[in-house]
């Protein structure tokens, strides 16, 4: 098999492939930069209990239509941005802390998306509502990624600044300015969207993956936010191209392959990475004059 | 001279508890105001009632028409993550929030105004590094530079030389009197007596309320310190509802 046969013809001859490959461009564009807010902000885990609160929203859209993926998208917008907020208020109005009311409310979720899936569909759909399919990309779909992808970069063009401010020093961004609390919320409304679009692709589980991952790896090669981001989305893309590649040829499912594919980046920055990664920690180098 | 800053009658805690008890005066523009005061007196809870950032239990605060953009407050205890991947060059350029907001851009004009504030504190040539790889010292001149390019007309500093050496102290100290002798409101919560006697020509002596208030060699005597001393009360969790709360209100 010739290199331009493996790694290029699966798009050229497919249409399907094409379409995911799009699909994964768009995504990365959106949820890469968000996935580095989050990594910054620690909030890695709190994106992940997130895209499990979108799940019974996704499940009662597919009760009422089947595998219809806008009604699944906008069941899981409303239940999505309904978690966030509730877990905000049970964390603001008692003592416990925003993690754990968001970590009782997605478990919460999780049981009742599975739950009502199970009653009415089969044990295919609920693999397909888990896991996700990116390789049976509609047009309508691909336009919601696409949507959303444009939407989450332009809402995060507008609130960068008070966004980089308040993660470094929210204190200071209260004396000067009442942007911080709008921007916080219009970050968790760009993250619930871009779970959303990622859950057609990747699924439930593994949606925030596409997030985190690539945030995780651009922290081992750049020292400054924007660079970070770049890095991001580059990982994320290269992720998405060769997880596709790698579903097609080997018949792995493709929403696991691109996050494998995501993982031995991650391992190989972990270990080679410029800044910080171990190998340079091993071997450092002799210590300079000044 | 009109007054800055205006209290009437303020008291400032935490549930109920007040920390700042019936607190009533003013502060003239421009005015270098030192407040001292033992550990617990409710210092910072005084001046984070001052920025905005802690609503009043009773009483009020009056600004005498400052925005809070006007107001530069250095907290003691800054929730300031170090680790965050910025330069030294972005962190202190946050202060021109106040001049570029949203969206404004940071042109030439405001990159000199970043490099000159550098230069004031000593921290030429760090321009590039992250703030995680600055000293205390170091990362108190920063603060010191950001505070600087907020411009602002009162200017509220939290102990702002703890922890720090003799020059740097020496070097900020200079600053704080250039903001002074520029016509600014500055107010100090400082523990070096012997600084506030040989710089700040006024002082608040403040235990929960004001023990003594006016040109420093009068306010610092030793019968004001120890009674300062004294009126730091401890937080009683049985403690009955104050009573002049209850009189004000009916009156």
């Amino acid at each position: 098999m010739s290199l331009h046969a493996a790694l290029i013809a699966p798009f050229t001859d497919f249409e399907f492939m094409r379409r995911a490959l799009a699909a994964i461009i768009a995504l990365s564009l959106g949820g890469a930069p968000i996935g580095v807010f989050l990594m910054l902000r620690r909030m890695s885990l709190v994106g992940d209990a997130m895209a499990h609160a979108i799940l019974p929203g996704a499940a009662i859209g597919f009760l009422l239509y089947g595998l219809n993926l806008l009604a699944m998208i906008l069941g899981g917008l409303v239940a999505g941005f309904l978690v966030a907020i509730l877990a905000g208020v049970v964390a603001r109005s008692t003592g416990l802390k925003e993690d754990a009311s968001l970590a009782t409310f997605y478990l919460a979720s999780l049981a009742l998306g599975v739950t009502i899936v199970s009653v009415k569909g089969t044990n295919i759909d609920l693999l397909h509502v888990l896991f996700g399919d990116i390789l049976a990309m509609d047009n309508q779909t691909l336009l919601v990624v696409a949507f959303n992808a444009t939407i989450t970069l332009l809402v995060l063009a507008v609130i960068y600044r008070p966004l980089v401010i308040e993660s470094v020093d929210p204190l200071f961004l209260r004396t000067v300015s009442r942007a911080g609390t709008p921007s916080h919320l219009a970050f968790l409304a760009l993250v619930v969207i871009n779970l959303v679009s990622g859950f057609q692709a990747l699924g439930t589980l593994l949606s925030v993956g596409l997030m985190i991952l690539p945030a995780g790896i651009a922290r081992f090669w750049s020292r400054d936010v924007s660079g970070m981001i770049c890095v991001a989305v580059v990982a994320a893309v290269l992720s998405g191209y060769a997880g596709l590649v790698l579903s097609f040829q080997t018949h792995v499912p493709s929403g696991p392959a691109i996050i494998l594919v995501a993982a031995v980046l991650y391992i190989f920055s972990v270990l080679f990475g410029s800044i910080g990664g171990l190998v340079r920690q091993l071997f450092p180098g002799r210590h300079l004059e000044a | 001279m009109p007054e800055q800053v205006k209290l009437h009658d303020v008291t400032l805690g935490y549930d109920r508890h007040p920390a700042v008890h019936h607190l009533s005066g003013g502060i003239k523009v421009g005015v270098l105001l030192a407040v001292v005061g033992p550990n617990g007196a409710g210092k910072s809870t005084l001046f984070r009632g001052l920025v905005g950032i802690l609503k009043p239990l009773s009483g009020s605060i009056s600004l005498g028409g400052l925005d809070a953009r006007d107001i530069a407050y250095l907290p003691q205890i800054a929730d300031i993550d170090r680790s965050f991947p910025i330069s030294v060059f972005d962190f202190v350029g946050t202060g021109l929030w106040r001049a570029t907001g949203l969206f404004g851009g940071i042109g030439r004009a405001e990159r000199g105004r970043v490099a000159s504030a550098l230069a004031a504190v000593g921290l030429t040539g760090f321009e590039n590094r992250t703030i995680g790889t600055l000293s205390g010292g170091q990362f108190q001149r920063l603060l010191f530079a950001r505070v600087m390019l907020q411009d602002a007309r009162l200017i509220v500093l939290d102990e702002p030389f703890n922890a720090i050496d003799s020059r740097t102290s020496a070097d900020l100290l200079l600053l704080v009197k250039r903001w002074h002798e520029e016509g600014r409101t500055v107010l100090a919560a400082l523990h070096d007596l012997d600084m506030v006697r040989a710089h700040f020509p006024e002082t608040l002596l403040f235990a929960r309320g004001p023990v003594a208030w006016g040109p420093t060699a009068e306010v610092l005597t030793q019968e004001n310190l120890l009674v300062a001393m004294r009126m730091c009360e401890a937080f009683d969790d049985s403690a009955a509802a104050c009573v002049a709360d209850q009189e004000s209100r009916a009156a």
